[in-house]
């Protein structure tokens, strides 16, 4: 049984009183996200109990939720109309919220081919540093009223508001899908995925273990037909499980004791980086998986030099910069933004970058 | 749309020497690049809403990067607004200048910098056509999706500024979701990229933030957009319905039998009309409202669609459904509704074409609605609309020259943008507050969430210099225009005690 409540009144209240007080406060979701991001201070603030799916209505591509909503919640009543989170938000642990998905910016396989989290924000609800309810966006595909603040939340990691609600843009689940494994170096992905894509075959996701690449097709049936016939390779027997186990990082390469996970995010077509330590590829080349014991400078140095940046994932100091460093003008405007919306600082202060 | 009150005294506070600023702006710009002369400022004064008519003190135009960075120091250093301007073609008067302030005309940054085929993106200047960038890309086989109808005017510095959005959005997505980086002049000359090539960029998402942000928080002079390849096979179909609601169910049983259209557009019965005796399309004339739908994808795909999205239609009344046998029927199904604008400028002498959003399902009710409203200010209505998100144009009609129709023309807009919040919508679809809809987001939003913009606009521009007056109203101007949203009766009032 779905529980269903809104918490949004005592929530605000006890941000108010944490910001007249000073008193920063950890905004915890299923914690299923506890490693990522720097280390979590102040008192903690459960927004578990604030969930339920407010609205979703299948014609208009939209499904509103509050924020403590399990993701396995919302799956399964996209799933029950034949449709998706196109993103497809890791789920780390099963229990990961929807305001967690949407904090932390992330987004699964099929992220190059259908966009990113950010892409399928269409509105939020938050309550921002003092408090304040506040509405943005809406439940509509087109809204250029007021600056985009629902997509500003994607990636901010809770620290510029706690995410009461969510309206997202969903997609149709494709009719068809199909996974084709074939033999060919990691340094290839971007050319074979480009000259697929080119032909107008249907990719919807790429990984590359080390030894063989993984390619997902999935669309109208007779295109993924097409596309399946014309790479040729193998089958594996469980194509599902095995996007599962890339999506929630369940499989060898991420669970393996071993060094800290580093996510590389880099340019289309960039050569492989000049690095110490295992790969594993995504995105058609465009995110990479790195666990290495090399130093934390060392591995942006490079990443930079590609022309991405590189993020300490799981493991290693969290005390430190886990994310890429900003520019001082970009920090700047940081800090202004954070300071517009939590000016008491309260909203999981450090999470993101120190003083932020 | 009338020219009173465009600028309130609170927007207006500015104290220039316009003597001092155009000495210190002479010294960095080339002598052409900077107008003085009131005739030569005559051509900036409106945007693409004629109405709103507002000479600039000044227009720059600067051609390199470090001009734009030193004529905005100057600026900041001087306490003198500044507005950006990129073709001015925006309906919401967003590009209109400001009596006190210089206008950044971006109009000589026109190059596209670089085509990288290979790796499909596009490193353009702000000045850019939207159009000519896909011109660029063609000989590649590569387009640039966002398509607005002004694509062969507006530039794709606008574009960002305004979050355009045109037919092929729907599918590819608006501006926002095809640009990757920019580069951007804050408003005191510092130089920032925002966005990057990789799929993401550390940080807050700065980049959607700058989208649809109307030139209020910086000045863009660098754009990397990206490019997709052209799709394999195009197929666009035409079908006539009797009513309009008809043509709105097929639009949402289209959708929910998992298809999405490239293209899904609907006019209705007046607009189809205009538009046939305009360009000779062969449009049904007898329609209550026709639906075009474009089709693209591999040549297997588009087949099982075309099929499935016929079987959708005819379930759902459609009394005939066309197929374009060849490109050049393709361009002509196409070419009535991308010329329903200049259809309509024949069918009265003036017109205001408004831009709100809905939820698809209240279609038929809207423009129900709207229709009502029109017949009560003795004006007409006819409609074009992106129907697969619900994007809705109301052209309303009429004769400036007659006592009183302007105005019935305004309140006839205004009613509809409030009829768009009532039903759970928005004020603007894609062409932005600017100066025209500035009013009506007093109905959208409670003083917090204005409040919250301001806070917004002060982190990037502390002294309220970028294109003071647009986009996000005062509480000033709401308590005088009489609104402010209640949330579903959440919060009553909260702005009284604040003002
Ligand atoms: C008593 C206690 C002990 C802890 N011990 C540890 C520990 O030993 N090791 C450790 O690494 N962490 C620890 N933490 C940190 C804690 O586990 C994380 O801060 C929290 O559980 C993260 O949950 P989650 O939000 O990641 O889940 P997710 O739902 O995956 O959230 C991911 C991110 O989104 C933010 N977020 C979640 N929901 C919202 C929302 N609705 N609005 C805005 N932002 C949101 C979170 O703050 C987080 O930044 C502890 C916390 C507490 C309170
Ligand atoms: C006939 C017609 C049809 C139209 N059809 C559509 C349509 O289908 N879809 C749609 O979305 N719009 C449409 N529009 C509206 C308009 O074309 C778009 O809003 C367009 O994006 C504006 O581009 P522009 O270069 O003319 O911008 P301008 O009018 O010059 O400026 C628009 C806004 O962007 C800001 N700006 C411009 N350049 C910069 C810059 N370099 N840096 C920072 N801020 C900047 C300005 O300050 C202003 O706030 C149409 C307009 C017309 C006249």
């Amino acid at each position: 049984m779905a529980r269903v409540s809104d918490r949004s009144q005592s929530i605000a209240e006890r941000i108010a009183a944490a910001s007249e007080a000073g008193t920063p406060l950890a905004i915890t979701g299923s914690g299923s996200k506890a490693f990522y991001g720097r280390a979590p201070q102040g008192e903690a603030l459960d927004v578990t109990g604030h969930r339920g799916i407010v609205n979703y209505d299948p014609t208009e591509l939209v499904l509103t939720a509050r924020g403590g909503t399990p993701l396995a919640e919302i799956e399964t009543a996209l799933d029950a109309e034949g449709q998706m989170l196109a993103f497809e938000p890791p789920r780390y642990g099963g229990g990961g919220t929807l305001g967690g998905a949407v904090a932390a910016g992330l987004s699964g396989p099929r992220r190059p081919f259908t966009g990113a989290v950010r892409d399928m924000m269409l509105g939020t609800r938050v309550a921002n540093g003092r408090g304040e309810i506040m509405r943005f966006g809406g439940e509509v595909m087109k809204n250029v009223a007021g600056y985009d603040v629902s997509r500003l939340m994607a990636g901010s990691l809770g620290t510029l508001g706690v995410i009461l609600e969510i309206s997202l843009k969903v997609l149709p689940r494709p009719v068809a899908a199909h996974t084709v494994v074939l033999e060919t170096p990691m340094g290839d992905v971007f050319r074979h995925s480009e000259d697929w894509l080119r032909r107008g075959m249907p990719l919807s996701a790429t990984a590359h273990d080390g030894e063989r690449l993984y390619v997902r097709l999935s669309g109208a049936r007779s295109a993924v037909e097409d596309a399946t016939r014309a790479l040729g390779g193998e089958r594996i027997d469980d194509a599902p499980g095995f996007w599962r186990s890339v999506r929630d990082h369940t499989h060898d390469f991420f669970t393996s004791e071993g060094p800290p996970l580093w996510r590389l995010a880099l340019p289309p077509g960039a050569p492989l980086p000049a690095l110490d330590g295992a790969l594993f590829s995504e995105w058609a080349g465009k995110q990479l998986w790195l666990r290495s014991a090399a130093d934390a400078e060392s591995i942006r140095r490079e990443t930079a030099r590609l022309g991405g940046h590189a993020t300490l994932f799981r493991g290693g100091d969290r005390s430190g910069e886990v994310f890429h460093p900003l520019e001082a003008v970009t920090l700047r405007l940081h800090r202004e933004l954070k300071r517009a919306f939590d000016p008491a600082g309260v909203l999981n202060p450090g999470r993101l970058y120190p003083n932020l | 749309m009338s020219a009173h009150a465009l600028f309130r005294p609170e927007d207006t506070r500015f104290q220039v020497d316009a003597d001092r600023l155009i000495e210190r702006l002479a010294r960095v710009l080339p002598a052409e690049g900077l107008v003085v002369d009131e005739d030569a400022r005559r051509p900036y004064e409106c945007d693409g809403l004629a109405a709103y008519k507002q000479l600039p003190l000044l227009v720059a135009i600067p051609d390199t990067i470090a001009q734009v960075q030193e004529v905005m120091a100057i600026c900041s250093e001087l306490n003198v607004p500044v507005v950006a301007r990129g073709s001015g073609t925006s309906l919401s008067g967003g590009s209109l200048p400001h009596p006190q302030g210089v206008l950044l005309s971006l109009a000589r940054f026109n190059r596209v910098k670089h085509i990288d085929a290979e790796r499909r993106l596009a490193r353009v200047e702000p000045g850019v056509r939207n159009l000519a960038i896909t011109e660029a890309a063609a000989p590649h086989g590569l387009y640039y999706a966002p398509d607005p109808s002004s694509q062969i005017a507006c530039s794709i510095g606008g574009n960002v500024g305004e979050n355009a959005g045109g037919v092929h959005c729907l599918k590819y997505g608006l501006t926002v979701h095809n640009v990757v980086e920019l580069t951007v002049v804050t408003v005191d000359g510092d130089l920032v990229t925002i966005g990057s090539e990789a799929p993401d960029s550390p940080g807050y998402d700065l980049l959607a933030l700058f989208h649809g942000s109307e030139g209020m928080l910086g000045v863009i002079v660098d754009i990397t957009v990206q490019l997709l390849p052209n799709p394999l096979t195009k197929d666009v179909l035409m079908a006539s319905f009797d009513r309009v609601e008809d043509g709105g169910r097929a639009v949402a049983a289209i959708i929910a039998a998992g298809i999405i259209p490239g293209g899904l557009e609907m006019m209705d019965g007046p607009a189809t009309r205009a538009a046939e005796d305009f360009v000779h399309a062969g449009y049904d004339i007898e329609a209550g409202a026709i639906l075009i739908c474009e089709l693209d994808g591999s040549a297997a795909e588009v087949a099982d669609q075309r099929e499935a999205v016929e079987a959708v239609m005819r379930e759902h009344g459609a009394t005939a459904i066309q197929v374009a046998a060849d490109d050049a029927e393709k361009a002509r199904f196409w070419a009535g509704r991308k010329a329903a604008f200049p259809a309509a400028g024949r069918l009265a002498p003036d017109y205001y074409c408004m831009d709100g959003t809905i939820p698809r399902k209240h279609l038929a009710t809207v423009l129900q609605r709207i229709s009502e409203i029109s017949e009560a200010h003795g004006l007409q209505t006819i409609n074009v609309f992106h129907a697969g998100d619900g994007n809705l144009h109301p052209l309303i009609l009429f004769d400036a020259n007659q006592p009183g129709q302007l105005e019935a023309a305004e309140a006839v807009g205004s009613a509809i943008l409030q009829l768009c919040v009532e039903v759970g919508g928005t004020v603007t679809g894609e062409h932005g507050v600017g100066m025209e809809k500035i009013n009506e987001m007093c109905v959208q939003f409670a003083s917090a969430e204005i409040e919250q913009f301001h806070a917004v606009k002060r982190a990037f521009d502390p002294q309220g210099l970028l294109n003071p007056g647009k986009a996000i109203p005062t509480l000033n101007r709401c308590a005088e225009f009489g609104k402010l949203h209640v949330h579903k009766g959440e919060l009553p009032h909260p702005e009284l005690e604040r003002l």
